[in-house]
């Protein structure tokens, strides 16, 4: 059973922009994992007023760079005997792999499905990311 | 290091791998009869998704000069594509039978898709409106050549800025050379994107201006690159018929022109030149295209790491 107030090992995904919750969840495939799963939306947040948490029983190895593309600012904690071991801190990935579809209908993406949508972080301060194969820049939102 | 990689954007290659490679040209274009077997045994496969016979046969003539051979299609129809293969798949099966390949192709970055999908080395000759380095390749060549040298003068660029792919690589490779000043005349709606005005020119601390009219700078050119305004970039005719003529050169506005100036032009050319300025010593567009023949010499040269 997974307490949703205490993980006692596992992963505690914090300060999610409210309502992001479920995007979270379908990049991180957590759908497709067998480990429990808990999703909290709108929780009271100090900082951000409302907030998502996910929370993550048992399973302490997923990759969760792409959390630092989607956004760079939700705070990661390892929990193991029920307190925290580890906190992540998240940083811009120099690439992301089939995480986001270029959107540009000219792009050679665009009509071969098979091919793996990369894109290249090519400005860090203004966090632009742009297509490998046409250069179009990644629009969030 | 130049052998055995693929050429996809200019800004693929170092300042020194592309002097090394004007500085081949050069050599060729003073003894091309030493050159005329250096590639015998190679294959050149020329692969067109789209028909562009003018590229097409640059190539083709490059590796035929060479003492090399070709093969390859000329449009989507008579190839694989046609029966649905990948460009992964044909770039797999062409590396069997050929030893370089240049990939034209409608969408963007096909390319570069047959770049990683093989260790032949690849050549981008002309992926949609994105990037077509051989003709950067050619203009730079072609103001070495012509005027001694790849720094100090002023380049004005005229016409289409804004979806002149020709136009964005020329200025990015000449942003990497000393003392050239941009001044880049074009209708307000067509002027340069933002991101090459930003991300090149002010960013790298470049001198240039933006202007509307080409007779007002015609004096303080060195170098006048121009481009087709194509009818359909236009939102509306009335748009289009306002503005077509201020962008043709004829005779008139060449009048207050260096007399070292010289006229480029990436070719074909509608009505945006006169053709009565082709008899003017500066009209250098025919001879342009010849450099491109010996640019693609040495490219080839360089990749498939072939020497005299
Ligand atoms: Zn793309």
């Amino acid at each position: 059973m997974l307490n949703i107030d205490s993980v006692e090992k596992g992963l505690v995904i914090d300060h999610i922009e409210a309502g992001k919750a479920m995007e979270i969840y379908k990049y991180l495939n957590l759908d497709k994992m067998d480990c429990s799963v808990a999703i909290i939306k709108n929780a009271k947040s100090k900082k951000m007023g409302k907030k998502d948490i996910i929370k993550v029983e048992d399973n302490i190895n997923m990759d969760l760079k792409v959390l630092g593309f989607i956004d760079p600012t939700i705070t990661i904690n390892v929990i193991d005997n029920c307190s925290i071991i580890k906190k992540i801190n998240l940083e811009l990935p120099d690439e992301v792999e089939n995480v986001v579809n270029c959107k540009n209908p000219r792009c050679i993406t665009s009509i071969e499905q098979e091919i793996t949508h990369k894109f290249k972080l090519t400005d860090k301060n203004n966090k632009v990311y742009r297509c490998v194969y046409c250069d179009t820049a990644y629009e969030q939102n | 290091m130049l052998k055995g990689r693929s050429l996809i954007e200019p800004m693929d290659l170092s300042i020194e791998e592309l002097d090394e490679i004007l500085d081949l040209a050069d050599e060729i274009i003073k003894n091309p009869a030493d050159y005329s077997e250096v590639c015998k045994g190679k294959i050149l496969a020329t692969l067109f998704y789209e028909p562009s016979t003018r590229t097409r046969l640059s190539f083709e003539s490059a590796m035929l000069r060479l003492g090399g051979g070709i093969m390859g299609f000329s449009s989507a129809e008579s190839s694989s594509a046609a029966k649905g293969e990948s460009v992964a798949d044909t770039i797999r099966t062409i590396s069997c039978y050929a030893d370089i390949a240049a990939m034209r192709h409608p969408k963007e970055g096909a390319p570069k898709v047959a770049s990683l999908s093989t260790d032949m080395p690849v050549i981008n000759a002309g992926d949609g409106g994105h990037q077509h380095p051989t003709q950067t390749l050619t203009d730079l060549l072609t103001i070495k050549s012509l005027k001694g040298r790849l720094k100090n003068f002023t380049i004005g660029l005229c016409g289409d800025l804004k979806f002149g792919r020709t136009v964005h690589s020329l200025i990015k490779a000449l942003s990497r050379y000393e003392n050239i000043r941009f001044i880049l005349i074009s209708p307000d709606e067509l002027r340069v994107p933002e991101y090459i005005r930003e991300e090149i020119l002010v960013k790298n601390n470049i001198e240039f201006k933006e202007v509307e009219r080409l007779e007002s700078v015609m004096e303080e050119l060195d170098v006048l690159y121009m481009t087709r305004v194509q009818k359909e970039r236009f939102f509306n005719e009335a748009d289009y018929v306002r503005l077509k003529d201020s962008y043709i050169l004829n005779m008139e506005k060449l009048e207050k022109a260096k007399s070292d100036m010289i006229i480029l032009h990436p070719l074909p050319r509608v009505n945006e030149i006169s053709v009565e300025v082709d008899k003017d010593e500066r009209a250098c567009y025919f001879k342009q295209t010849k450099y491109g023949v010996y640019v693609r010499m040495a490219l080839l040269m360089k990749l498939l790491g072939v020497e005299k």
